[in-house]
């Protein structure tokens, strides 16, 4: 009897502990007993990336980038009223599929989170933005280019980096400009993010007066391409672009270079990535393509990659800073706010100017970060080399790295 | 017809032969266990992929000891190395997943069997990271000229490899002591037994030498693509099956049949339905007309091209 008693007294103690871990932004003791320390503000923020399938390691690389600035930020200890911010980065995996994308958005609601970062797809984050947007939770995406995204008028969806608009836009010109191209082939991987890039690019181009002789179709899990590849031989296109991701494009190129297929290679951010250049191998050199942000030496953080790399043991692929900037961003909010409260913070995001690793941030009314960059790279020696930067956040900062970048590229060589 | 567009069609015949080559490496590992045992094995497609990572880790290990070795022998050697790793892994999974449900109703074992798949994905996730890994050219994919088509000795190593696979496995199956048992424990389990023969080695055996074929096919694909990656065998598996229904599953010739039959229409159908249809289709629709195929073969066919039994196994 009183062996049970106690029993039942430690499980309702730990219920109530167990309680108090979950409960959102657990209202401070009335009587804090503990007066040494701070007291805690506990909040919860979701990331979500595809962390299986065939772009788990762009997912894990935004992951790590939310991850390293949760953990800076703990350290660092921020103070919200008096309290010392305690951050649980919830890390959920949408598989890269637009059905899981919104099981997991749920999920992260009905967790209570405070702010969301993510999810890394286009195609997941649009359908996921109308279930965060009814429980009025922010939501940043620090890699969802496709324009939709932010023109569905949701106040709580935003995003950190340009978008496939402004992106397209300077892929389609540099191919009229910069390549001379008279003639360009499409293909695009059939995802929100492919397509949407793609329809910008052909916009551009047709803008330009190029013509488009193929318009060719694959999937995001596809590894031959040979068949549509041959029919844009027979086409003889100066240029071809793709629109999906570094897993596709890798093969896609060296499969261009066994069939003898000798237009020059572009792509967008999704095929900008050290992996790339991994899987083409030698057929990676004079390959195009841009990054909606800018080249990470010349972001205004520039022990970024290094403290990546030291807590990581591994490279940034590409959109880790930004999911970093993303999480910056919210605390920043809620410390303008003196709220973890969605509902009261969010009221802060807009008004946002914040100078985060990649640039100063701030948004337009849409939610798009304002003076987005994109950055043109091109592939030579195995490494990807940038052409131009085009855009981009306060001049005086941008200018100042760019008599720097020369010189960093020579040393590299 | 031009000269030009010769040329493209006879790249894309090619493309379509390899391709299909490729499915039906796969797909007659697919096939050899249905045949023997009525189980779709939908883990074979990550055998397949196990078999690329662990040749690939092999050939790392064996150039980091010996770095003057020529490619092909590398090649060689790992996967050599990297067929008992499969066979151990095909025994094991046929003896924990499979055989305890061999008498239970036949959903289960196809439940299990999407369970084995799962579960090795995420184990090789674990083991080899989410990174893809190029796969060295130990064999030249280097292209040469075919009339004006190009291809590469590695695609003509698979379509040779496909072919010897098909025939030596026909031979087993048809010529050996082995092969009789095979075949009696397909036609049925309990008689089989009765006449003396060991039906858990028979299955056993099955499983092993399906997963030396899946190592074998493993390699191939990944120094056809350059690329090897925990998830490559999926997508491979199903179309690999598909491949094996069209032919007939449990027959060794329809895979091989079914799976040249599935590349060619896959790729003369993105290649070429664009044209025919004045632009309404493109090659999205790749897919819809491989499967549009499957469906008015199994209507007219129901057990596939070249199978023979029907109704009495599913």
């Amino acid at each position: 009897m009183n062996r049970s008693h106690v029993v039942s007294c430690t499980l309702a103690a730990l219920a109530a502990f167990g309680l108090s871990g979950c409960g959102k932004e657990a209202p401070p003791p009335p009587a804090p007993q503990k007066a040494a320390p701070p007291p805690e503000l506990a909040i919860k923020i979701g990331h979500v990336a595809p962390l299986t399938g065939n772009i788990a390691h762009l997912g894990k690389d935004n992951e790590n980038g939310a991850r390293l600035a949760v953990e800076e930020l703990n350290a660092k200890g921020v103070m919200i009223e008096g309290k010392k911010l305690k951050i649980e980065l919830i890390g959920e995996d949408d598989q890269a599929d637009p059905k899981t994308g919104t099981v997991v958005a749920q999920k992260l609601v009905d967790a209570k989170v405070n702010g969301v970062v993510g999810h890394l797809n286009s195609g997941t984050t649009i359908p996921a933005s109308k279930i965060y947007a009814d429980a009025g939770i922010p939501q940043i995406s620090p890699s969802a280019t496709n324009p939709t995204y932010t023109q569905q008028g949701f106040k709580t969806a935003m995003r950190v980096m340009a978008n496939d608009i402004q992106q397209g836009k300077v892929v389609g010109e540099f191919a009229v400009h910069k390549l001379g191209a008279k003639t360009v082939a499409i293909i695009d991987d059939r995802t929100a993010y492919g397509q949407g890039l793609a329809d910008e690019v052909e916009k551009a181009a047709k803008a330009g007066g190029v013509k488009i002789v193929a318009r060719e179709f694959t999937k995001n899990d596809a590894t031959d391409f040979r068949a549509i590849l041959t029919k844009i031989k027979g086409r003889r296109p100066d240029a071809v672009f793709y629109g999906g991701m570094d897993a596709q494009a890798g093969p896609m190129a060296k499969q261009m270079k066994q069939l003898g297929l000798k237009a020059k290679f572009m792509s967008g951010d999704g095929a900008c990535t050290p992996e790339f250049i991994k899987l083409a191998g030698d057929a990676a050199e004079g390959f195009y393509c841009t990054q909606a942000g800018l080249p990470l030496e010349r972001m205004t953080d520039k022990t970024f990659s290094e403290r990546y790399k030291k807590r990581f043991n591994s490279e940034v692929q590409i959109y880790s800073p930004y999911s970093y900037d993303a999480v910056a961003v919210i605390v920043d909010a809620m410390k303008r706010a003196k709220s973890a409260d969605p509902a009261v913070y969010i009221t802060e995001l807009p008004k946002t100017s914040y100078l985060g690793v990649t640039g100063r941030i701030e948004f337009d009314d849409k939610g798009d970060v304002k003076n987005g960059a994109i950055t043109m790279y091109e592939t030579r020696e195995g490494k990807l080399n940038v052409l131009e930067v085009v855009g981009g956040a306060a001049p005086a900062a941008a200018e100042a790295p760019k008599a720097e970048a020369p010189k960093a590229d020579a040393a590299k060589k | 017809m031009s000269a030009v567009d010769f040329e493209i069609l006879l790249q894309q015949i090619l493309n379509g032969l390899v391709l299909g080559s490729v499915y039906a490496l796969v797909a007659l590992g697919y096939t050899m266990v249905y045949g023997v045992l009525g189980l779709i094995n939908f883990a074979h497609g990550e055998v397949v992929m196990i078999g690329a990572l662990s040749t690939l880790s092999a050939a790392r290990l064996l150039q980091s000891v010996l770095p003057g070795l020529p490619g092909p022998i590398v090649l060689l050697l790992s996967t050599l190395a990297a067929i008992p790793v499969c066979m151990a892994l095909g025994y094991t999974i046929e003896r924990v997943a499979y055989r305890p449900l061999r008498f239970a109703p036949r959903l289960a074992p196809l439940i299990t069997a999407i369970g084995v798949s799962i579960l090795l994905q995420n184990i090789a996730m674990v083991v080899w990271g989410r990174s893809y890994h190029s796969f060295p050219a130990y064999v030249s994919t280097e292209p040469f000229q075919v009339f004006g088509a190009t291809m590469t000795p590695v695609q003509v190593v698979i379509i040779v490899v496909a072919m010897a696979i098909m025939a030596g496995l026909m031979f087993l199956v048809h010529r050996t002591k082995l092969g009789r048992a095979m075949r009696a424990t397909a036609e049925n389990q309990s008689v089989a037994g009765l006449m003396g023969v060991n039906i858990n080695a028979i299955i056993s055996i099955t499983f092993v030498i399906g997963s030396a074929l899946a190592a074998v096919a493993g390699v191939m694909v990944a120094a056809n693509y350059s690329i090897a990656h925990y998830y490559m065998g999926f997508v491979l598996g199903l179309k690999a099956f598909t491949a094996a229904v069209l032919g007939g599953i449990g027959n060794l010739g329809g895979a091989v049949a079914g799976g040249l039959l599935l590349g060619l229409i896959e790729s003369l159908g993105a290649g070429y339905i664009g044209d025919l249809t004045g632009g309404f289709m493109g090659s999205n629709y790749q897919d819809v007309f491989a499967f549009f195929v499957l469906i008015m073969v199994l209507v007219f066919r129901p057990s596939g091209l070249m199978g023979e039994r029907v109704a009495e196994r599913a």
